[in-house]
């Protein structure tokens, strides 16, 4: 197990290389500048800003400087936002982020198993086939469709919780985001537990075991269940990926003072610092929770670590 | 089991045969076609544009009488003519947006799975890495290059980054193909390895291909709308279903309508590319349901 964890850490690294290089080559050799505008700047206040961003500099020796500040954790000042640094704007941002997408995966976990197994108890039930009918609408919705719809309904009409905003992170404004950003995902687990639980419960070492005269639920929960769990753990890499994606939609409809709009909204000022460093963070925050998914994978089956 | 039973099927009839008695997909290829018949003909539908300005009718609901049958928005624009210009516009980038991932998707998988070797490592692990990107940021990234109110680069920018599972499908499809005898007879005959790759390796992955190719035009019609909706993608005046959506969860407390109908539009159409793609792959690989 540690050496297979190991390979995985080690596995990390020519990655998280290649986006930083990936990303820091795409965007500076992008066109458009950071200091294009409507009105052309004169030509030695544009020289002298390039100068103090080290924009006059050879590429090569951008990228040198790029990767040693990164070392320090240092993404140099946002373009677009004089005032600030892009460590501390994705350092203000990431907190709220961080929870949001937490306790989304974990209320999909939380909804997505029990439906799914559920469905696969009650298999060709009128409650498989109304979950099987919820989840294809789960997995089809979008949360920009989600969000809008949901704070319309609760917000607008029933008057339940707030449109929007944050209020320094009473619970009340994170429940509607919550449910948007958990939702595709608990859908999506609840469609793979009850296919995986199903084929488990099919299995020889199950008839084995009711065979023996061990009862439903027993047989189900200490049995079947954990092997079936397997494929739900490896969407767990896809599941946090597609959380992140989402938390782009879901901060900037219920206008949460999130990261995700330093991305939209460094993308749309060509503010390369600000992009690169979310790149850089998200990416390696996606390799880190990926690698989190693959260490549970190779725990629970020891077949997958000789791969 | 009538005599016919004993008549040859070969996999299409058999395919749609499946697919018919599935009534499901029938009725989401109806509804389809439906509204992809509704957003061709709409300029004939209605005497506005997607783009005319009607100042007597600013933010009304819809009504049959002025002619504005799904109501207008706060600029007096056409609501019906905005909806459908705006599906026609997500499905025709979605569709060619499909196409351009397919087309490198099969190329680069069946170059790395019939190159084999170190060539074959140094592609896949191009993709792996791209993989472990969000696909969308690498998308955000591409069209944060180029001018945003161009929609080729869009297009362009989403099939550049939605190849990678098409790929991964062909690489896998090739090193099956490779050891098989007729590839063998080609190399024998003395044909090109290039020829042999156009010739028999491509058209001999395109079955599996193409079934995944239905689902991956929702995908992008997603993708699109997500961008559009983020004000990455399609750009005023023009509507797309994801910046009809943005400016209708603006305006929802007063104007619920111009949320709710283009929002039905995009759930419908992607509801049904969904059904349709997994009935397609249920009918033509009935082992996999």
């Amino acid at each position: 197990m540690l050496s297979y964890a190991l390979r995985r850490i080690a596995g990390i690294v020519p990655t998280l290389l290649v986006i930083v290089t990936f990303s820091f080559a795409i965007v500076r050799l992008a066109p458009g500048g950071p200091f294009d505008q409507e009105q052309p700047l004169a030509a030695p206040v544009r020289a002298n800003l390039e100068r103090l961003y080290g924009l006059d500099q050879p590429l090569p020796v951008q990228y040198l400087r790029y990767l040693g500040a990164l070392l320090h954790g240092d993404f140099g000042p946002s373009l677009s936002q004089r005032d600030f640094t892009v460590r501390e704007l994705i350092g203000q941002g990431l907190p709220l982020s961080a929870t949001l997408g937490v306790c989304a995966i974990a209320l999909a976990l939380l909804i997505g198993i029990p439906a799914g197994v559920l469905a696969a108890v009650w298999r060709s039930r009128r409650t498989d086939f109304s979950l099987a009918a919820l989840t294809a609408l789960g997995i089809a919705l979008p949360s920009f469709v989600v969000g809008p719809s949901l704070a319309l309904v609760f917000g607008v009409w029933l008057r339940w919780l707030p449109v929007a905003g944050w209020e320094g992170g009473a619970p009340r404004y994170l429940v509607l985001p919550l449910v948007t950003l958990a939702l595709p995902v608990a859908a999506y687990l609840a469609r793979l537990t009850r296919g995986s639980l199903l084929e488990v419960l099919r299995a020889p070492f199950v008839r084995a075991a009711r065979a023996r005269g061990l009862g439903g639920p027993r047989v189900l929960l200490r049995h079947a269940l954990r092997p079936a769990l397997l494929p739900v753990v490896s969407y767990l890499g896809p599941a946090i990926a597609f959380i992140i994606t989402g938390s782009l939609v879901v901060e900037s409809v219920f206008a949460l003072p999130g990261t995700g709009r330093f991305l939209v909204q460094g993308a749309i000022d060509r503010d390369y610092p600000l992009v690169m460093g979310m790149v850089v963070v998200y990416g390696a925050l996606t390799l880190a929770l990926n690698l989190l998914a693959d260490l549970a994978y190779g725990w629970l089956d020891p077949g997958a670590r000789h791969e | 089991m009538n005599e016919d039973a004993t008549a040859a099927r070969g996999l299409w009839s058999d395919a749609a045969r499946r697919l018919k008695s599935n009534h499901l997909v029938v009725a989401a290829l109806a509804v389809l076609a439906l509204i992809t018949l509704l957003a061709v003909a709409a300029p004939l539908l209605t005497p506005w544009a997607y783009d005319t300005l009607d100042w007597r009718h600013l933010a009304q609901p819809p009504a049959l009488a002025a002619g504005h049958w799904f109501g207008t928005d706060r600029l007096g624009r056409d609501l019906f003519a905005r909806t459908l210009s705006g599906v026609r516009l997500s499905l025709l980038i979605s569709v060619l947006a499909s196409a351009v991932s397919l087309a490198i998707g099969v190329l680069w998988g069946a170059v790395a799975g019939f190159a084999g070797g170190r060539t074959d490592g140094w592609m896949m692990r191009f993709v792996d890495v791209l993989y472990s990107l969000p696909y969308l940021f690498v998308v955000i990234i591409l069209t944060s290059l180029f001018p945003r109110d161009n929609v080729a680069v869009l297009l362009l920018a989403l099939g550049a980054v939605g190849w990678l599972t098409t790929a991964r499908i062909v690489r896998a499809q090739t090193l099956a193909l490779k050891r098989r005898e007729f590839i063998e007879a080609a190399r024998a005959l003395g044909v090109t390895p290039t020829a042999i790759l156009l010739r028999h390796v491509v058209p001999n992955v395109l079955g599996p291909v193409a079934v995944y190719a239905t689902l991956i035009v929702p995908q992008m019609i997603l993708s699109e709308s997500f961008l559009s909706f983020l004000g990455l993608g399609v750009q005023e005046p023009r509507a797309s279903l994801g910046n009809l959506i943005y400016v209708g969860a603006q305006e929802m407390e007063s104007a619920p309508w111009m949320l709710l109908l283009p929002a039905t539009f995009l759930v419908a159409l992607l509801l049904c590319l969904n059904l349709l793609g997994d009935g397609l792959r249920d009918a033509f690989d009935p082992h996999e349901r």
